[in-house]
């Protein structure tokens, strides 16, 4: 039901954030009072550095915050929105908990995977699209609810689905 | 009540940012505290004799809460947590009121943190509200700006800092405990109580949890004192403004805003509310408190007031106020399924009657959907549900997993049986075309 989540990927290169990057780890980093407390935000700015967690990621984030590797490791595995492996450009998360289920979450989830001829948590060979099937992602009164990475698009229809696939394939 | 509190400025122009809050009187509550002399006691008083009761599920006095923070805390820090983790299916209240009033929160935050002598508070949002916490980041810069945060907060000796903290996909971290452990930078897994958190917390420390919305009634019984609040709704027990989330198969789902104990059917069909079903079709069941709460059936609406007590009187729950309305052309079975497939989903793993029972219960659920159960899975789905729960677990998730499978089976038992027999749905699309069910 979700992205692969139970081990890391290498990504065969090494990890070493941006300078930006690491002056904003430093600010997370006055926020709390223990390193470990800052794990969470730093594995956003992870994130948001190579679109992906790697296991050579997921290192540097340990010995930046001074923790086992096996404790970043047992954190990235728990939580869903962190990506353990590659995306696509456009991450398309479709909710079908109750709400989006009784508007036919699930049927749009399918004709979305049907056109983009592709298996849910697989990429498009072009890298621009990845289905995933999420829980409630709190949209439930614009049912069907869904997000492309940060941003909700809700309510979604098959009309309005279409369009964004197309504008997306063109633009993206 | 038509006056809207909560949610008086969602809709203004410009209403997120602070020069808005100032002109509609914000921080204005916070002025009185911090300026007329209230001590931190005055401020829990009042809230205690507000009636105030969690918003976010389980429904405890919030003044009472802040109550079991020791007065000597030995030199330790006290934490507030402000529960942005809105994840129960069927629950957006707490997404609106940060998206449109971030200010509002953060003067809740800020007052509550007085109250507890908290000089660190966060906020805890789910990570998939971007754009809350990026909204509410923006607002904090600007209090801080104002003066409202930071040292000596408007010269009163008062200093305070506020974090944003983003979560990263997890339900179960809305549970206060998990929300703890996350925030540590762990597994959100719950602890076991006692301790409670009001005396060992984060970090070791003395932390109150509070929902969102909760922190925003505080600006309110502030501004407009604890008896005003306490007359709003039915009783002193079920008392305040409160917001209720209509989803589901109504004309106009949304979140509404009315005195607590609203009727049910009035947010139902009310023309002020859900307008009604969509398509004119009968209501067939309506999940009264998000996902975890045990679902009603149409008769049991009836005379219905949503608050804690009347739901509590109907062996249901208020939780998170989210109410889920099915259509009579639901099919129940189908239903239980897609529930038991968020518990299957979000269960933390920790402890084994949780782990085992709710994908379980989820593979049990599918085989009757999918036109493959015997009878005997019918008792076998209760048999499941009565081992899970019931002090089984650390937390009260598998409480939560089992009851829209008990309530379901329970309820609508003859549709189950039909299920099984006939091998489809007893109405919907798999009724007209069981090839859908069994394929």
């Amino acid at each position: 039901m979700s992205r692969v989540r139970y081990s890391l990927a290498e990504s065969g290169q090494p990890a070493e954030f941006p300078p930006e990057a690491r002056s904003r780890i430093e600010k997370i980093l006055t926020r709390y009072p223990t390193r470990q407390a800052a794990l969470l935000p730093v594995l956003w700015v992870a994130q948001e550095t190579w679109g992906w967690i790697s296991k050579e990621a997921a290192e540097e984030v340990a010995r930046i915050l001074e923790l086992s590797p096996a404790h970043v490791d047992g954190v990235l595995t728990f939580y869903t929105m962190y990506n353990l492996r590659p995306v696509g450009k456009n991450l398309l998360q479709f909710c079908t908990s109750i709400s989006c289920h009784l508007a036919g979450a699930e049927r749009l989830m399918e004709r979305c995977t049907k056109r983009l001829g592709v298996d849910l948590e697989q990429t498009t060979p072009d890298g621009k699209f990845t289905v995933v099937e999420v829980e409630c992602i709190a949209g439930c009164d614009r049912a069907p609810s869904m997000m492309i990475n940060d941003t909700y698009h809700e309510p979604m229809d098959e009309k309005k689905l279409d369009a964004l696939l197309d504008e997306l394939s063109e633009h993206s | 009540m038509s006056e809207k509190v909560l949610l008086a400025r969602v809709g203004r122009r410009d209403s997120r940012s602070i020069e808005s809050y100032l002109e509609d009187g914000g921080y204005e509550a916070l002025r009185t505290v911090l300026t007329d002399g209230w001590t931190a006691e005055k401020l829990t008083d009042e809230v205690k004799k507000s009636g105030l009761r969690g918003r976010g599920g389980a429904g405890f006095p919030t003044g009472v809460k802040w109550t079991f923070v020791p007065k000597d805390t030995k030199g330790k820090p006290v934490y507030l947590l402000c529960n942005a983790d809105e994840s129960e299916p069927g629950t957006f209240k707490d997404r609106l009121l940060m998206e449109e009033d971030p200010h509002q929160v953060i003067e809740g935050v800020i007052l509550s943190s007085y109250a507890i002598k908290c000089r660190n508070a966060y906020i805890y949002i789910r990570g998939e509200f971007y754009l809350g916490a990026r909204i509410l980041n923006r607002a904090l810069e600007e209090a801080y700006a104002k003066g409202f945060l930071g040292q000596n907060i408007l010269g009163s000796g008062f200093s305070l800092d506020v974090t944003v903290h983003r979560g990263a996909g997890a339900y179960i971290c809305g549970e206060e405990t998990g929300l703890i452990e996350s925030l540590e930078g762990k597994r959100g897994q719950p602890r076991i109580k006692p301790p409670f958190p009001a005396l060992v917390g984060v970090f070791g420390c003395p932390t109150i949890v509070n929902n969102v919305e909760t922190l925003a009634c505080v600006v309110h019984i502030v501004n407009r004192g604890a008896e005003w609040f306490a007359k709003i709704g039915r009783n002193e027990k079920n008392s305040g403004p409160k917001l209720y989330c209509l989803s589901g198969q109504v004309n106009r789902p949304g979140v509404y805003e009315a005195a607590m104990g609203l009727q049910m059917k009035e947010l139902l069909f009310g023309t002020e509310y859900g307008q009604g079903m969509k398509g004119g079709r009968k209501v067939k069941a309506v999940i009264p408190g998000g996902a975890s709460a045990a679902m009603l059936t149409a008769e049991e609406i009836e005379d219905c007031p949503l608050d804690f007590d009347g739901l509590a009187a109907k062996k249901s729950m208020l939780g998170s106020a989210a109410i889920i309305v099915m259509n009579e052309d639901t099919c129940i079975v189908e239903a239980a399924q897609n529930l038991s497939k968020f518990f299957a989903h979000e269960s933390c793993g920790q402890c084994t009657p949780c782990r085992e029972g709710t994908p379980w219960l989820h593979k049990v659920l599918t085989r009757i959907e999918t036109g493959r159960g015997r009878l005997e899975d019918i008792d076998l789905l209760e048999k499941i549900s009565n081992q899970m729960a019931n002090g089984m677990t650390i937390c009260v998730f598998a409480d939560a997993a089992i009851a829209p499978v008990l309530s379901s089976v329970g309820k609508f038992r003859e549709e189950f049986r039909y299920h099984v027999e006939r091998k489809h749905c007893l109405v919907g699309r798999g009724a007209s075309r069981p090839e859908l069910v069994t394929a």
